[in-house]
């Protein structure tokens, strides 16, 4: 059995041999990526589970462990993780827990601590914490993200954010049912099989697959029925994560919404341009600075290339240019605003808004502080600039309770409706 | 279907709005003339009264082809399960508005959980209120309850108010937390009354209008506008409307039912048993998903739990025929009033426990008075004292001998039945207090803050709002199989947590057993954060009135997995343990009024507000017979007359030290500065910065409530801290005061201190310009500067602010240069007075034996409007006062067990280590409520100052803090450090 090692400053560390013999176990953001980037690190040798979990228990377990004034996310991600390994799944004594870090002031960076400090409540201090991180925070002999591996997560996350906005776009519109989640699944079982073979990790094998994936989606047979388009937006986890927004990509569309979510890749290009900025901000290493618009430079190219497909096709909208969101969010927010989302979020509602999706439900934990600024606080404006923008701020929490969520996104649905009507005549 | 043969049938249009506590329905025929309508409280028995209603609705309609639409927040899940159509109810109101009252400008309406507001002139804009200003109706219902008047009273009630006390807007907790003590302070159930409905109109306008006007002319609708006077009143007062302008129709009380029937056109066409049908069969569809393991599977188990726990009883005392001393407790708690008579031998002659029913004085003078009777001539009361809420005011209305503060009181009690205790956890009606013993000695403490509070009387209110009295309530619950899960957060939560599970079908039983859970759940986990029974101790002894109820202490032992003890009389606890402490200081008699001096007894109260400084402290004057006075409501002792010399207070100190940062005329004309967050820090930089360049610097005004008011209207988030809301206000001032340039920059970095791993700002804190720019409209008329700037890098900063400030105002490098130069010196000056100024009252504390008290927080904590003068407080209980910055320095950068990355917690940690290495040295850290970051950074200080061997304790504040809970916060830690040392010694 791997032996505890521990970092000067007394960390549990994520051996080598832990490698071998652990489970590392994460929890669940955004299904389809996920799979992806699951397959990519189990090709370097990582045993990873994506937790799946979504019963009550899991909340109950994150409001033992976690101070309960703490965002929703932690909650949720923290319960989710000790209570799969209370569960009696897994040999305790064989597992590592996996949870992302950010690095930047919101609570969020703090995440990876309140699950130690919950570990050592539950009496589970023995199990590692990695951190997955851009930053080369909390380094691990045992967990590496190499450049080759970091590349080919970031092509997993194109194609996941590939895979989900093309489908958003056809599973309102299916004439079979459960045509588009076929396809998606099948292509992500085709990636997975490349990644696999070490294929598809290039900028132009991105194309060529993208090219066919297009296409693909574009065949599916789909009605001309017009639906109202409602985007979501705010704090990452529960922007994307059903468990935290209580499934509400499957409430719109069941109340005949097409639904728009922003994707992952300018998040990440948000984050590491945010350290480029700091550097034009308040100064700091030119070399870093350079390294960073190197970085930022070769995802944007990435980005672009998803775009050009989808162009180049014409079935789908393609989504918007990192600079373009740059340009829109000019005169609501500096680009200093990094903190959580940043001005990352108002930028997407405007995006939304400028390519027609006027509906938005805007999401966030209850108490989230980022968001009282580049969220709530950034409404009134949008809509004194677009006065057909329909917005509404929705509270995560566990406490809320659903029907108050629903009933205010219904309000939201009802004047989609109205406007649509209103439009058509 | 076809729609041509339907609409020829269709007669009939019918709106159906059931709501959060209402049904309402409305029939209209084919001309739109209203031919039905009601208006009913559905007691969450939805789906019956609905059907209730329509079978009166039945007697127009016969059997003729209807069109009907549903509507309401409940209606959502009946029009799902019953196939029926529906419409959003803002949306339904929206039309009926348009329909009838076409000339206005915007429509408040509200309901039973919700409020909502509709803006017409413009684009169409319709706002409901957010997660934590939920139940507006729901709120009038609890305060009337805690007034112990009906609904109607409480309107009547109103209407002769004289004061209107400030009660924090933000929810129902916060409220009542803020009128449960001007209640036992003895204030007028009128004025209270009016305060209440000042709180919602509050509440509504800040919370939903959110820099959006309402326009001129305003329609008012729901049912509580439509029915209560009072609360229309101070609507249209507010608002400064009159009759013209503010319009409360007709059927104003059923507007979305209106509505709903209104929009029917485009549907299809249904017979009326149709409708009937289905929404009487939706009853047996639905299901409660999310529930918990019931509480006792049998009745055996009941019995041995009961047996377990009817062991522990002290010995009664028959008081007829008992002659010798006696001793007197009274817990004036802030629901209930609890009196306990004591025999020499700790028996109990006499005892009484009931609700304090908005009068405590006047259930006290009544026990007294029968206390008089049964004693006769053969008893004689030694000693009197007294503990709760009410202490105060008690003491002074009766002579009691002595206060004692409750959880000393409650320790007293725990130790005559478990000598052995080590945990003490007491739920009352508004607070919960935790503490370990240890070596005899209370150890650490554990208050609820304001969102905990009120756990206790949620449930009885909550029962009597259903008509049971609260003992066969909670009864209901233990055996059910399915108690629902109802949250953990707050009792607003709760509550529509509550209406949630009566939808979908939970019983009143499911209910009763889920809220003794959840009552039990916020007080393990987010009062005492414990994970394990281990964390608590090995001898639990539970009190308070709330661990009667059965389901209550059966949920606790089971989250808990192990056995407590709850003493027989755990709801007089508190009054025991007073009597006992009476006992304990052996007097020979008792200065408690006399038989005769009550039957002369007086109480009465009046209203006023202190104009001795700043503060304007809401005062309650309550004088009795013979001249026996007592003021209430004081931060300071100013009012009562004795104008004692204060002790050293730095937080006074160092706002004083702020003020003085003048303003000197110059080239360059005025800039203002918004006194504000990070600017209790950086105004030193500023001003020295600002003054060099020849700028006036012009500060806003000192905050109040005035200022937040000024700015109320533009706050988009109603959950961020009240800091940060007193920003509108701030440069709102400015503005009026005809500043026209206001520098407030950006700023994510802070100084960096070296004592953390970075040196962050809060998001709020970092970015609040942006949002202010985004939301006070004023401010794009004038020149609003919110650059992002770098402090923490002198050199960068330097160049940074020559290009800024030569684009802005065509300052040359030169001048910005020295500029800088001067302001960070000027910082550094500031922080060597500071710390030499701790050092002096360090030394003074030492020289003259006080303890001194560290407050840690933020730099804005020292406002006196945010910290509601808790250090003027703190002094008056002979502390020392210091700040957290002041002794941060002294200690050096060590790794914390948590991302240690904001500058301002970085010194908390820090000044929490220092005052560990000193004997006389107490920390108090202040929250802001909904600083997020504190979730964070209170265990952590906890951690740190328990480890050390100190207590924790931790106040949180708001727009609106109970100083009583401080109060007792403070007195439980002086309490504590006394005992500890006490226990050293001996």
């Amino acid at each position: 059995m791997a032996k505890l090692v521990y970092d000067k400053n007394g960390r549990l560390l994520f051996t080598k041999e832990m490698k071998k013999e652990y489970t590392l176990l994460f929890p669940q953001m955004l299904p389809v990526m996920f799979k992806l980037l699951i397959r990519i690190f189990e090709t370097y040798g990582y045993n990873v589970e994506v937790l799946n979990t979504t019963h009550r228990e899991v909340v109950e377990t994150g409001l033992k462990y976690v101070h309960n004034d703490t965002c929703y996310p932690a909650i949720l991600t923290i319960g989710q993780l000790i209570e799969a390994v209370q569960s009696g799944k897994y040999d305790p004594h064989k597992v590592g827990l996996m949870i992302t870090q950010t690095g930047g002031g919101c609570r969020a960076s703090n995440y990876i601590h309140l699950l130690r400090k919950a570990l050592k409540k539950a009496d589970l201090e023995y199990i590692p914490v990695v951190s997955v991180n851009i930053n080369g925070m909390e380094p691990n002999p045992g967990f590496k993200i190499s450049i080759p591996l970091g590349r080919k997560m970031i092509f997993g996350m194109m194609y996941g954010d590939f895979l989900v906005h093309v489908g958003n776009q056809c599973r309102p519109y299916e004439i079979n049912k459960g045509e588009t989640d076929t396809l998606i699944n099948s292509w992500t079982d085709r990636l997975v099989e490349m990644i696999t073979n070490g294929k598809g990790m290039s900028i132009g094998q991105m194309k060529v697959n993208m090219a066919e994936i297009v296409r693909d989606f574009a065949k599916i047979e789909r009605s001309d029925i017009k639906k109202p388009r409602v985007g979501i937006v705010g704090e990452i986890y529960i922007k994307y994560a059903p468990l935290g927004n209580n499934n509400l990509e499957e409430f719109l569309m069941s109340e005949g919404a097409e639904v728009v979510v922003p994707g992952v890749t300018d998040f990440l290009i948000l984050k590491i341009n945010n350290r480029y900025v700091d550097v034009d901000l308040y100064g700091g290493s030119k070399l870093k600075k350079f390294a960073m618009s190197i970085f930022q430079g070769y995802i944007k190219k990435c980005q672009s290339t998803m775009i050009d497909v989808i162009k180049e096709e014409g079935t789908f909208r393609p989504p918007e240019h990192f600079e373009h969101l740059q340009e829109l969010v000019k005169g609501y927010l500096g680009p200093g605003n990094k903190m959580g989302e940043g001005w990352l979020l108002t930028a997407e509602m405007l995006e939304l808004i400028n390519s027609g999706t006027n509906n938005i439900v805007c999401t966030q934990p209850f108490g989230c502080l980022p968001n009282h600024i580049v969220g709530k606080g950034m409404i009134r404006k949008i809509k004194d600039d677009y006065p057909d923008s329909n917005v509404v701020a929705v509270d995560y929490d566990p406490g809320a309770t659903r029907i108050n969520q629903e009933n205010r996104i219904k309000l939201m649905l009802a004047n989609a409706k109205e406007r649509m009507k209103e439009t058509d005549e | 279907m076809t729609d041509s043969m339907n609409k020829a049938a269709c007669e009939y249009k019918i709106g159906i709005d059931i709501g959060s506590t209402t049904v309402k329905v409305v029939v209209l025929d084919l001309e739109n003339k209203i031919l039905y309508r009601s208006y009913e409280r559905h007691y969450s028995k939805v789906r019956e009264k609905t059907c209730e209603q329509l079978l009166e609705a039945k007697n127009i309609i016969g059997s003729k082809a209807v069109k009907m639409l549903i509507t309401g927040s409940a209606g959502l899940g009946v029009a799902k399960s019953a196939n029926l159509p529906f419409i959003q109810e803002v949306f339904a109101t929206a039309k009926s508005v348009t329909t009838y009252i076409p000339q206005v400008d915007s429509v408040i309406e509200l309901g039973g959980e919700d409020a909502k507001i509709i803006f017409f002139k413009g684009s169409l804009e319709e706002r409901m209120n957010g997660s934590c200003a939920g139940g507006t109706g729901a709120f009038i219902d609890q305060m009337a309850t805690l007034l112990n008047v009906s609904v109607e009273e409480l309107d009547a009630l109103s209407q002769n108010f004289e004061k209107i006390y400030p009660i924090a807007s933000r929810c129902g907790v916060f409220a009542k937390t803020d009128i449960q003590p001007i209640l036992n302070q003895g204030g007028r159930k009128e004025d209270v009354a009016a305060s209440i409905y000042q709180a919602v109109v509050d509440q509504t306008i800040a919370g939903l209008t959110q820099g959006r006007s309402l326009g001129d002319t305003i329609v008012f609708l729901g049912g509580p506008l439509y029915y209560y006077k009072g609360l229309r009143k101070r609507f249209t007062e507010t608002l400064h409307l009159d009759e013209e302008h503010a319009i409360f129709p007709e059927n104003g009380d059923c507007f979305a039912a209106l509505g709903a029937a209104l929009s029917t056109d485009a549907y299809e066409t249904f017979t009326f048993d149709e409708i009937y049908s289905g929404i009487e069969k939706s009853v047996s569809d639905s299901i409660t998903t999310n529930t918990m393991p019931p509480l006792f599977e049998t009745e055996e188990e009941y019995e041995e739990f009961c047996r377990r726990h009817n062991s522990n009883a002290p010995p009664k005392t028959d008081i007829s025929k008992y002659t010798g001393g006696a001793w007197l407790g009274i817990d004036a708690g802030s629901t209930t009033t609890k009196l306990v008579l004591i025999d020499e031998n700790c028996g109990i002659l006499y005892s009484y426990y009931g609700s304090n029913k908005g009068n405590p004085v006047g259930i006290v003078l009544e026990e007294l008075k029968r206390i008089y009777e049964l004693t006769g001539d053969r008893i004689k009361i030694k000693g009197a004292a007294v503990t709760g809420y009410g202490e105060d005011l008690i003491k002074n209305a009766f002579r009691l001998d002595v206060g004692l503060v409750e959880t000393i009181a409650h320790y007293r009690a725990a130790k005559h039945f478990n000598p052995d205790v080590d945990f003490i956890i007491d739920i009352g009606g508004q607070d919960m207090k935790c503490f370990k013993i240890r070596n005899g000695a209370v150890d650490s403490i554990f208050l609820n803050e304001a969102c905990s509070s009120g756990c206790g009387s949620f449930i009885e209110t909550f029962a009597r709002a259903l008509g049971y009295e609260i003992e066969e309530f909670s009864k209901l619950g233990l055996f059910v199989k399915h108690p629902v899960n109802l949250g953990s957060r707050c009792t607003v939560f709760m509550n529509s947590s509550v209406k949630q599970a009566q939808r979908d079908g939970a019983t009143v039983a499911d209910i009763s057993a889920g809220l003794s859970i959840s009552i039990v759940k916020n007080a393990v986990y987010k009062v005492i954060r414990a994970a394990n029974a281990d964390d608590l101790g090995k001898h639990i002894v539970v009190q308070g009135g709330t661990f009667k109820n059965d389901a209550v202490l059966r949920s606790f032992e089971t989250e808990l997995k192990r056995e407590v003890t709850r003493p027989v009389i755990a709801g007089i606890s508190g009054a025991f343990g007073a009597a006992l402490f009476a006992k304990d200081k052996s007097t020979e008699s008792s200065s408690i009024l006399s038989k005769d001096e009550l039957t002369n007894f007086v109480h009465k109260a009046k209203p006023i507000t202190c104009k001795l400084c700043t503060n304007h402290c809401s005062l309650t004057v309550n004088t009795f017979d013979g001249g026996r006075r007592f003021v209430s409501g004081n931060r300071c002792s100013k009012p009562l007359g004795k104008a004692a010399e204060a002790l050293p207070d730095l937080a006074k100190w160092k706002y004083n030290k702020l003020l003085s940062y003048k303003g000197i005329p110059g080239k360059r004309g005025k800039i203002g500065i918004p006194f504000g967050l990070n600017m209790y820090e950086n105004l030193p930089f500023w001003h020295a910065f600002f003054t060099k360049l020849g700028f006036e610097v012009v500060l806003s005004p000192e905050s109040s409530r005035a200022v937040y008011r000024l700015g109320q209207h533009t706050i988009p988030s109603d959950t961020v801290c009240y800091p940060a809301k007193l920003m509108h206000g701030a440069v709102l001032s400015l503005i009026n005061e005809g500043v026209d340039t206001i520098f407030y920059p950006c700023m994510p970095y802070n100084f960096d201190e070296h004592i953390g791993d970075k040196n962050f700002n809060c998001p709020v804190v970092a970015y609040y310009p942006e949002l202010l720019a985004a939301n006070v409209k004023e401010l794009a008329k004038i020149k609003f500067l919110y650059p992002y700037f770098g402090l923490h890098r002198p050199k960068d900063f330097k160049k940074r602010a020559c290009v800024y400030f030569e684009k802005e105002f065509g300052v040359p490098h030169s001048e910005t240069k020295e500029a800088v130069d001067e302001a960070y010196k000027a910082y550094e000056d500031y922080k060597t007075e500071l710390r030499a100024k701790a050092a002096e009252y360090i030394d003074f504390a030492r020289k003259n034996g006080h303890k001194i008290l560290v407050t840690a927080g933020r730099p804005y904590h020292i406002d006196p409007e945010i910290g509601h003068g808790i250090d003027e407080l703190a002094v008056t209980y002979g502390f020392v006062l210091i700040t957290e910055d002041s002794i941060a320095w002294k200690m050096d950068k060590q790794p914390r067990k948590i991302l240690n990355q904001w500058t301002y917690h970085s010194r908390i940690y820090n000044a929490a280590r220092y005052v560990c290495t000193q004997k006389d040295m107490e920390m108090i850290q202040l929250v802001s409520f909904g600083c997020g970051t504190d979730a964070i950074t209170t265990d952590e200080t906890r951690d740190i100052l328990e480890t050390g061997g100190k207590l924790y304790t931790q106040i949180k504040i708001d727009e609106i803090t109970n100083l009583g809970a401080v109060k007792i916060r403070l007195r439980s830690l002086m309490a504590a450090v006394e005992a500890r040392k006490e226990a050293n010694n001996g």
